[in-house]
């Protein structure tokens, strides 16, 4: 196979002891010891950013982009994940936050919280019309769309065909700011405040569409300094405001008519009502998507699941797939303990930062919503959220011939039952059966294994002993007994 | 060699288990890179078969080879029997008793689930002595 993976999760091999540690910890045993140094199997990794939070010498590390690529658009757009909000200090407006965007050199800030409430409105209206197999599982996390697609082939149907958040709040912000400002599409740069290395590589390399409506993706931790100063100065200097705030340039007819960029009368349309001085528009329901069972909430009224952390997630599909979860409708899953705020791009103790993040919410809960349902439904029926189906990613398959296959299978089970059962890691290999499966592909030796190669020496050893204390039957009368002494 | 073969032993309702050797047997059919369908369909009838022998069975076990060109099911249970073979297959059928029924099976379709995945369904049963059923499905290309 010679698809090449973008991964945003990568290794500083310099600082990389070769400790045993994340391969432990990658819930798709990606990662392997060899040389002295971890290696990511590239089409396994994907970017849970597991290894990040796990490994003693920050040796794992995520790409993202820099401030410095503003520059390559002549307008540039923040977009920040509502786990974004709860990171600062109680006290701190979200209001606040988002014009210190505008401070550190955006020239608009986007909220993704607001996309998240047009989500959950396409979202209620795709379950309201739904007639096939349940429960359905949101496709927010990229990591756990990444996921299914490699061990969950038969859940891939159940994955809902909406775009993310994060997306749709591209889509959104990118056609505004074509329309209200006439810029051309290549001249407006969306970026996301992300949490996690599985967003940036959502952007780099998606899954659920052939181009990602966002430009590029800037780690919460990277911004968090230059923000927290700004909301700080804020708090005293009251009124910065967002001087070029899109309310600007009223579009003439034949800017509205673009042919460019999918849907974009209907983001417009959606968007014009919104644009004012406040960037701060989401309610409660939208802040509420950067914590585990934030998004449950913000649907309401069906049987909602809400899983966090990437091996419960395993654990929750492992019964979908048996067929034991009945009565659920929809599953709210996410790869980091927290949800977006446990992010291992975050600042805040995902812990502490969760209930900031409710406090948030409720704080404005019964706020208005700001979006018109009838733009929505146009939207929805003009297919601006629908997604491509997820293919599956075969990448656990032993060999492309089935027959080959089979036959390393076989071995493979051999191999098993020959190895200690320890699950030590010494191998490099996350544990036994891992090291029988690399075996038979052909990128371990059976005496990787220690106590195989102790076996091996011993047994060496043994034989060796065992041949010193043979004489060539010419000499050593005094050694050996009567069988020799009977020939001579 | 190019085969594997696959062995259960299901307890009589063991609903904590239930699944689980169904789902091994998914896993295997992924590994071995066979077609989505072919894993699909298996995946269900040895998930039905299986479940027939926790809800309806004293227990029994499960045998599963796999071939390059076929792989053949083949539930054995120590149970009740079948009585009318014909009427099993019907959908919406079952002799399950009400608290089973609560917990959301014995809905009838065990049998015509498996039917319906298979390209060969035999079933042998005889009241009082047990009952096997086994179940043959073939990759699009071998058909």
């Amino acid at each position: 196979m010679t698809t090449r993976y973008f991964h945003s999760v990568t290794l500083d091999k310099e600082k990389c002891r070769g400790c045993t540690n994340c391969i432990k910890q990658c819930p798709n045993e990606a990662i392997r010891v060899r040389e002295g140094k971890a290696r990511i199997l590239e089409e396994r990794c994907i970017d849970c950013g597991e290894c990040i939070r796990i490994c003693p010498n920050h040796a794992k590390l995520a790409v993202t982009d820099t401030l410095e690529k503003l520059s390559e658009f002549k307008y540039s757009i923040a977009l920040p994940a509502p786990s974004i909000y709860g990171q600062f200090e109680p006290g701190v407006s979200i209001e606040e936050v988002l014009r210190a965007f505008i401070d550190i050199g955006f020239d608009d800030v986007f909220e993704v919280a607001l996309a998240a409430e047009a989500v959950t409105y396409a979202t209620r209206r795709f379950l309201e019309n739904y007639r096939g197999s349940r429960p359905l599982i949101s496709s927010a996390c990229p990591a756990v769309v990444r996921f299914i697609q490699i061990h969950f082939h038969s859940l891939l149907d159940h994955i809902v065909p909406i775009d993310t958040p994060m997306e749709v709040a591209g889509a959104m912000a990118k056609a505004w700011a074509e329309q209200a400002l006439g810029l051309k599409k290549e001249e407006v740069g969306v970026f996301f405040i992300s949490p996690c290395p599985a967003k940036v590589t959502a952007i780099k390399q998606p899954v659920m569409k052939e181009k990602s409506n966002v430009d590029g993706a800037i780690s919460i931790s990277l911004l968090y300094g230059l923000l927290s100063k700004r909301v700080s100065t804020q708090m005293k200097t009251k009124g910065v405001g967002c001087s070029t705030h899109l309310a600007g340039k009223k579009e003439t007819e034949e800017e509205s008519h673009g042919k460019e960029g999918h849907h974009r009368e209907g983001w417009v349309d959606l968007v014009r009502p919104l644009r004012g001085d406040n960037p701060f528009l989401s309610t409660g329901r939208g802040i509420g998507w950067g914590r585990a069972g934030g998004e449950a909430q913000a649907l309401g009224g069906w049987s909602i699941l809400t899983v966090d952390g990437i091996h419960n997630v395993r654990g929750v599909l492992e019964q979908v797939e048996r067929k034991k979860l009945l009565g659920i409708d929809f599953i709210e899953a996410q790869a980091c303990t927290g949800g977006c705020v446990g992010g291992c791009l975050t600042v805040q103790n995902p812990f502490v930062a969760r209930v900031r993040l409710r406090v948030l919410a409720e704080q404005h809960w019964n706020k208005r919503p700001a979006l018109d349902e009838d733009c929505l439904d146009n939207l929805i029926a003009a297919g601006a959220f629908t997604t491509k189906k997820v293919e599956p990613r075969p990448v656990m398959a032993l060999d492309e011939d089935v027959a080959r296959a089979i036959a390393k299978m076989d071995i493979l089970e051999k191999t098993v039952k020959e190895l200690p059962g320890l699950d030590c890691g010494a191998c490099g290999s996350p544990n036994c059966r891992t090291l029988a499966e690399d075996i038979v592909r052909g990128i371990a030796l059976e005496t990787d294994c220690t106590f195989k190669l102790r076996e091996r020496v011993k047994a060496l050893a043994e034989e060796m002993a065992d041949l010193a204390g043979k004489i060539p039957p010419a000499m050593g009368l005094e050694k050996t007994g009567g069988e020799s002494s009977e020939g001579k | 060699m190019t085969r594997i073969d696959l062995e259960f032993t299901i307890d009589a309702l063991d609903f904590v288990h239930a699944g689980e050797a169904a789902s091994r047997v998914k896993r295997t059919l992924e590994h071995v890179g066979m077609e989505r369908e072919v894993v699909r369909r298996a995946s269900i009838a040895a998930y039905e078969a299986e479940m027939n022998i926790v809800i309806h069975s004293v227990g029994g076990t499960m045998k599963v080879t796999i071939l390059p060109d076929c792989v053949e099911i083949v539930a054995t249970d120590r149970g009740p029997g079948i009585e009318d073979i014909d009427l099993a297959m019907q959908e919406g059928y079952s002799t399950a008793p009400p608290h089973i029924r609560e917990m959301g099976f014995g809905a009838g379709m065990g049998l015509p689930n498996m039917k319906r995945c298979a390209d060969d369904i035999r079933i042998e049963s005889a009241p009082g002595r047990g009952t096997t059923v086994r179940v043959i499905i073939r990759p699009r290309h071998a058909a």
